[in-house]
């Protein structure tokens, strides 16, 4: 259709052919109406909510004292300041601190959390009794439906501070280390992230497993079947037959998690948060996201802009992981999310 | 077990092959294994419910004690009938249904609508359309911005005449690319020829759409409803953040803010029995297995949706 195709083509040919392109298109248009209707209430949405606030980021390099009630709060109004808020907030400590955590608490996370639910699904797989699974099942998958509030305040009631002898887990752990000597586990900075990553596989690797499960399940019996015959052993069948079986599932779900490395879960860390002492476990549960909450949403000598900065350069930090990892498991095996 | 062991004998009868009972013997020994394990974990993933419905029902004696372990002990109902009898408790439970029935159904028909449209390849724009939405995917905005854009949106609904904050909460909040993708890939799953049969008996898009794809892909409309509810039903963050009046509070909120606030209650003054029966704490326990028996109940229906929702597949378009 177009010039290059064809070089011999005088001006007006090409003219006609692009006007007719053009109305070829407005033809398809027109005839997909319907769609386009469709597609509004979506894009009116992203638009209002998504992409709205990331337009407003702009105000990363603002002075924002004041927010006002116009859409943005006033990101569009407020006067420039060029990188004094990068600036700022690199030359914060805190923010630092922040941002280690959050690495810290992702890579335990992944190192902890990823493998948990795949060792899950292959013993799920093991278990013939159908009664003894399926109730297994129901029981390690409940965890997930439980709203972040009720977990974490169940968590605060079993490592209880206010009586030693209530606070059952802490009870429990106490009598087993004495020398710990700290009941009031949640305002122990020591203590957080193994709260965070043992909460965390409490409520998901049950549900995480269905997964791997379903890629187990759909693994040729005859495979094994012939490991067997070479006279593999256990081991030896799920190195090599089952883990090759599942690698996509694996691949997907590990670039999954990799991409989502910078978005610790701030819902979740800003309620233990809440559990201890006020500031009592900041120095290994502070997130960029909390440290965002905590400092500059509630301190009135931050301004909002420094808040943005912090947003901005968390988000993009993130999506350069999304879309590394996704490149990079799609140059290693064909497999890609995007 | 018993199979296991019934092959293991039949292999060993074979003999000679020393092979078949190496393996034999290590998968038995993978199986105890494996039982030992699941049943371990599942235990550990209910009991702290069962703990916590113990403690709701047991004496405040016994409970400042440590001695409920697993059981409730000296049986007490009185912080339970408290938590029936709290106004604000209540009031956050027809907050929470409100904003759950309401925010499902407008998510759904937003992801629907939208996710039907994506799934044509013939959309003039079409890549275009793809991109916008898995972007947000990949970038967000972040909690300044977004929650700047939240309190604008609330103010703008009270200028228009919307004073209840809940739908705040139920229109700007909620849709998730993901969950659109999920139908768009399982509308683009069905038959080409189907849709052109429609066409020609005469049926448009709104037809095609509502009375053939979506009863053709009952299963991910299902999962994708599923995902929004339970999203609905546990949002915190942003509920607190935006909506002020607390006549309008989901059950979330409410219950953050009446254990926290017994606990600061309990840091201060000490534990004292409430009418010399129950423990603060049992008041609190109350409160979360209250929050929980709506999940518990539905949990059954549902549950055969879970295996559909996690057929991933990519998101590429």
């Amino acid at each position: 259709m177009s010039a290059k195709a064809m070089p011999k083509a005088s001006a007006a040919e090409v003219e006609a052919i692009e006007k007719n392109h053009f109305k070829a298109v407005a033809h398809d248009v027109l005839r997909d109406w319907r769609l386009y209707v469709l597609l509004l209430p979506m894009m009116f949405f992203l638009l209002c909510w998504k992409y709205f606030p990331i337009a407003s980021m702009i105000s990363s390099f603002k002075y924002m004292p004041t927010t006002d009630s116009s859409f943005g709060g006033g990101s569009f109004t407020a006067l420039w300041n060029g990188l004094d808020n990068f600036r700022y907030l690199f030359a914060q400590p805190d923010f630092w601190a922040a941002f280690r955590n959050t690495f810290v608490l992702s890579f335990y996370g992944l190192v902890f959390g990823f493998p948990f639910p795949i060792i899950l699904a292959l013993f799920f797989n093991e278990i013939r009794l159908k009664a003894v699974r399926s109730v297994a099942q129901v029981f390690s998958y409940l965890p997930k439906f439980i709203s972040v509030v009720v977990m974490t305040n169940l968590i605060g009631m079993l490592l209880k501070s206010s009586n030693p002898q209530t606070g059952v887990v802490a009870g429990i752990i106490g009598g087993l280390f004495e020398n710990i000597g700290v009941y009031d586990l949640t305002s122990n900075p020591g203590a957080f992230r193994s709260i965070y990553i043992i909460s965390d596989i409490w409520e998901g690797a049950g549900y995480g497993s269905i997964v791997y499960f379903a890629a187990i399940l759909g693994i040729s019996p005859t495979s094994y079947e012939a490991a067997r015959i070479d006279g593999a052993s256990k081991m030896q069948q799920l190195l090599y037959v089952t883990i090759p079986g599942m690698a996509g599932t694996l691949v997907i779900m590990l670039i999954l998690r990799i991409g989502n490395l910078l978005s610790v879960g701030y819902e979740k860390v800003y309620l233990l948060q809440q559990l201890g002492k006020a500031g009592s476990t900041w120095s290994t549960s502070q997130t960029v996201s909390t440290y965002v909450i905590n400092v500059v949403m509630s301190s009135p000598s931050v301004h909002k802009g420094i808040g943005s900065a912090a947003d901005l350069f968390n988000s993009l930090l993130s999506m350069f992981l999304v879309l590394g990892s996704n490149s990079i498991a799609r140059k290693m095996s064909n497999t890609s999310l995007f | 077990m018993e199979v296991s062991g019934k092959s293991t004998q039949k292999i060993v009868k074979k003999g000679g092959n020393k092979g078949y009972t190496k393996s034999a013997a290590s998968e038995i020994v993978f199986r105890v294994v494996a039982y030992i394990f699941i049943i371990a974990f599942a235990l550990v993933c209910i009991y702290p419910l069962i703990y916590a419905f113990s403690a709701a029902i047991s004496g405040g004696d016994a409970y400042n004690a440590g001695k409920v372990v697993l059981f409730p002990v000296d049986i007490q109902w009185n912080a339970f009938l408290s938590v029936i009898q709290m106004k604000a408790f209540w009031n956050g439970y027809s907050n929470t249904l409100f904003v759950t029935l309401f925010g499902t159904v407008w998510c759904m028909a937003i992801s629907i609508l939208g996710g039907y449209a994506l799934s044509k390849r013939r959309l003039a724009g079409h890549k275009f359309f793809n991109f916008l939405l898995i972007f947000t995917m990949w970038f967000s905005a972040g909690i300044v911005p977004t929650t700047l854009n939240y309190w604008s949106t609330r103010d703008l609904f009270l200028s228009m005449g919307i004073a209840d904050q809940k739908w705040v909460i139920v229109i700007a909040m909620g849709v998730a690319a993901f969950n659109i993708i999920l139908l768009r890939n399982a509308f683009e799953a069905v038959p080409k020829e189907i849709e052109e049969a429609a066409t020609v008996d005469g049926a448009n898009d709104f037809q095609i759409m509502s009375k053939i794809y979506v009863p053709m892909s009952k299963a991910t409309v299902a999962t994708v409803a599923l995902f929004y509810g339970i999203s609905r039903w546990n949002g915190y963050y942003w509920a607190q953040q935006v909506v002020t009046d607390s006549l309008d509070w989901p059950l979330q909120v409410v219950i953050q803010r009446q254990i926290s606030a017994a606990a600061d209650e309990a840091a201060e003054f000490g534990i004292t029995l409430i009418d010399g029966i129950y423990s603060p704490d049992a008041a609190s326990f109350a409160m979360i297995i209250a929050a929980i028996i709506p999940i518990i109940i539905i949990y059954p229906f549902i549950q055969k949706y879970f295996a559909a929702g996690v057929n991933v597949g990519g998101v590429k378009e």
